[in-house]
């Protein structure tokens, strides 16, 4: 009789649906899976520990590097905490600003998430779609901080500089001229805020394009329908946040249960599953990426009307205009000591968390009245969500792996720090 | 044509080296064509599912990228052929031409127009089923040669799928068999003369939809492409190919696309025969078409209908897939078989006379 063995099969760090640097040791019986082992530290960059050793403002940019596809959600949650500690007053049309941008990071996202988890069960066309759209909205994040991802754009005190009066516009290209490229610049005519508004009204329909090849898809409902079915009670016990946790049933939102900014002005739904199972998720979300542009109506609309200041005046935290800077002798103190040594947070400790698109995102920062933070913790949502990896997986088959994955929505950025 | 040339030969040469160089000529008449088509499908691919994804598809190589094909080809020849350590050297090399010359060879039997075939035998169907069905050694062979868990996992695979919808392609044929009464492919496509409602897509349109499901996992095109599954086993069987040895693979996926496309608009799209015929005015307008154009149409359009299908549809799982080949498509064929007999004794339409 011969000695019938698991066949052991390593999944990553190499695999085009990894996810970026997932490593899964699968023992699989046929095509069933028996046990999934996720292994991370892959992407450890040691973010927590160098935040310690440089000056508050200066790790502003590491946070863009933990979760790459929603970098200002994370900025958030670090520049709240710093204001918790400071008890600094954010002027109001930066916290519009930012919940805006919250929300354009929230659908850019959850499009990066659709087209790659649609990616990972075979249809690739919604991949190119959501990336089209994705383009739109790392236009607007260029154009208010110069850069299409990493943002540095949230400071403690408010954001770093107002919305622009005019975006950025295609030039005229061997493949693009004429009439063609009038269509391309046709909504970069006016401000950021009127190509956002401009994108607002026309993303609905384009949702509606990924539902029209998904949603009722024979093929995508028996990829996703009963698969990784995770129970309410079972999704509270792992920790699970965000979309995640809406998919199996439980209203469970930051932005409501404990609103921060201006959200608790804004009018949106959460939407919740049902059966927790992946097609839920997936429905959680699509909906989700409809109550954010919702959203961003809103803020859009509040922010035409509502000039002001969009950073604290508080020049001990934030930094002094250029022109005070070159004629004000107190200004220029100012500005030299806030870009040599930073500020100084009084000694204590603060939470601070946001409703990031994968989930709560924290923040735990520890002063002892340095302007270096004694220690950082970061909450990363998806870390909680990978540890439930072998439980959802368990009974499985292989392709049903990667529909997990897809549907955790992982990002290695934050699970490895 | 090609008597005559033999014959003229066998005045100079022996007999046997007369015959011999006819065939030769008739295969490199065939072939050629058909590489050259099978290079300008992956540039078709690309364009059109690039159409599909609101992007441009290639269009560096040449005027609009037209070079494209011969620019992969060449990357892929000056390549280096990299062999897994522990793989099976001879097993390793031998399964890329087991999975293109069974695709190649079943080509000996497909006419292009009337007469214009290399072999016309009487068993042509059967031919075209059991040469194509080898093609499945190729994919298992190079999973084992490979020693590699992905390759492994991917011939496992295709050896359940492509036996399984085999069973399916081979019930369809046997309807059309019913229908024609002729395993010749020309034969079969003589039954369909006169007009589109003559073909045989309407009495067995269940069938046209089987044989094409199956022809879309015979080839492991998406949805049924789990045997490759880009996002699951990376690449499946070719996974450790490179070079010439993946670029034979590919050969044969394509040729064998083409070769599907080919029989199904031989046995139920009416072959070479216009869809205008017997019709008063578009009958006379079109009539100088000749046949091989509204071949080639016919099989432009199934292959587009590939190509549609692979950048609209998600991938199935194996075991669904496998649901659907045994549960729906297999009873399907049988219940069709009997639909078949019973319209054939009460003589019905054109298509039983």
């Amino acid at each position: 009789m011969p000695e019938i063995r698991n066949y052991t099969l390593n999944f990553g760090p190499q695999h085009p649906s990894a996810h970026g640097v997932l490593r899964l040791v699968l023992e699989l019986d046929g095509e069933t899976v028996v046990r999934s082992d996720p292994h991370i530290g892959l992407l450890h960059r040691g973010t927590e520990k160098l935040a310690e050793y440089k000056p508050y403002n200066q790790s502003i940019g590491y946070m863009d590097r933990l979760d790459y596809v929603s970098m200002m959600s994370n900025e958030h949650a670090y520049v709240m905490a710093i204001e918790k500690m400071l008890g600094l007053e954010v002027p109001e049309r930066a916290q519009y600003i930012r919940v805006m941008f919250d929300e354009i990071t929230r659908i850019l996202n959850h499009l990066m998430w659709l087209g790659a988890h649609a990616l990972d069960i075979g249809a690739m066309t919604v991949f190119l779609y959501a990336f089209r759209e994705r383009e739109d909205l790392m236009d607007c994040y260029e154009a208010v901080s110069g850069a299409r991802m990493h943002a540095t754009y949230y400071r403690p005190g408010g954001v770093y500089r107002d919305l622009p009066d005019t975006m950025a516009k295609y030039q005229s290209s061997k493949w693009h001229q004429g009439r063609d490229l009038d269509k391309l610049n046709e909504t970069r005519e006016g401000s950021l805020l009127d190509f956002i508004e401009a994108f607002t009204q026309r993303f609905p329909g384009y949702v509606d394009e990924y539902e029209t090849l998904l949603t009722d898809n024979r093929i995508w409902k028996q990829r996703t329908v009963d698969i990784a079915i995770v129970s309410p009670e079972r999704a509270l016990q792992l920790g699970f946040t965000g979309p995640m946790l809406r998919g199996s049933g439980i209203a469970w939102d930051l932005r409501k249960k404990q609103p921060y900014e201006v959200y608790d002005k804004l009018d949106f739904d959460i939407p919740v599953g049902k059966t927790g199972d992946s097609y839920d998720r997936y429905l959680v979300r699509v909906a989700e990426m409809r109550e954010s542009n919702k959203i961003i109506k809103q803020c859009v609309e509040w922010l035409k009307n509502n000039p002001g200041p969009v950073i604290a005046a508080d020049h001990k935290v934030t930094p002094p205009s250029r022109e005070d800077a070159k004629t004000n002798m107190e200004a220029l103190i100012h500005h030299f000591k806030l870009f040599t040594e930073g500020f100084i947070l009084p000694a204590g400790e603060a939470y601070s968390a946001v409703e990031h698109p994968k989930g709560e995102f924290g923040i735990y920062m520890v002063s002892d009245g340095a302007n270096k933070p004694y220690r950082l913790k970061v909450r990363a949502p998806g870390f909680p969500h990978l540890a439930a990896l072998d439980e959802m997986a368990k009974g499985h088959m292989i392709a049903d792996v990667v529909t997990i994955i897809g549907t955790q929505d992982i990002v290695f950025g934050e699970i490895d720090r | 044509m090609f008597n005559a040339l033999q014959g003229w030969l066998s005045i100079f040469l022996w007999d046997w080296l007369a015959i011999l160089m006819t065939l030769v000529l008739q295969v490199v008449i065939v072939v050629l064509p058909i590489m050259i088509a099978v290079a300008f499908l992956t540039l078709a691919e690309r364009k059109v599912i690039g159409f599909m994804q609101v992007r441009m598809g290639p269009n560096r190589v040449g005027p609009n990228g037209i070079l494209q094909p011969f620019a992969d080809a060449l990357k892929l020849i000056m390549k280096e052929f990299v062999r897994p350590q522990q793989s099976n050297l001879y097993l390793f090399i031998i399964a890329p031409v087991l999975a293109l010359a069974p695709v190649v060879a079943a080509w000996a039997v497909i006419p292009f127009g009337e007469g214009a075939v290399v072999s016309d035998i009487n068993v042509g169907v059967m031919y075209v089923l059991a040469v194509s069905s080898i093609v499945v050694y190729g994919v298992i062979i190079a999973g084992w040669a490979s020693n590699s868990k992905y390759a492994f996992l991917g011939a496992l695979r295709a050896s359940a799928q492509k036996v399984s919808y085999e069973i399916a392609m081979g019930f369809a044929l046997v309807t059309v068999l019913m229908v024609a009464g002729s395993m010749n492919l020309t034969e079969i496509v003589h039954g369909q003369q006169g007009g589109f409602w003559n073909w045989y897509w309407i009495p067995l349109l269940p069938m046209l939809a089987v044989y094409f499901i199956s022809g879309l996992a015979e080839t492991n095109r998406t949805p049924f492409d789990v045997v490759e599954g880009e996002a699951e086993i990376v690449a499946g069987f070719h996974v450790e190919y490179s070079s010439m040895g993946f670029g034979v693979f590919m050969l044969a996926e394509y040729a064998m696309m083409v070769l599907i496309s080919f029989m199904t608009a031989i046995m139920f799209l009416g072959g070479w025969y216009s869809p205008f015929e017997n019709i008063p005015v578009l009958d006379p307008l079109t009539a100088w078409i000749p046949g091989f154009i509204w071949l080639f149409l016919k099989v432009a359009f199934l292959l587009f209908l590939f190509l549609w299908f692979r950048a609209t549809f998600p991938r199935y799982r194996y075991d669904q897939l496998m649901r659907l080949g045994w549960k729906v498509l297999i009873p399907l064929t049988i219940v069709w078989v009997f639909v078949v007999g019973v319209m054939h004794y009460f003589s019905i339409g054109p298509w039983f006379n």
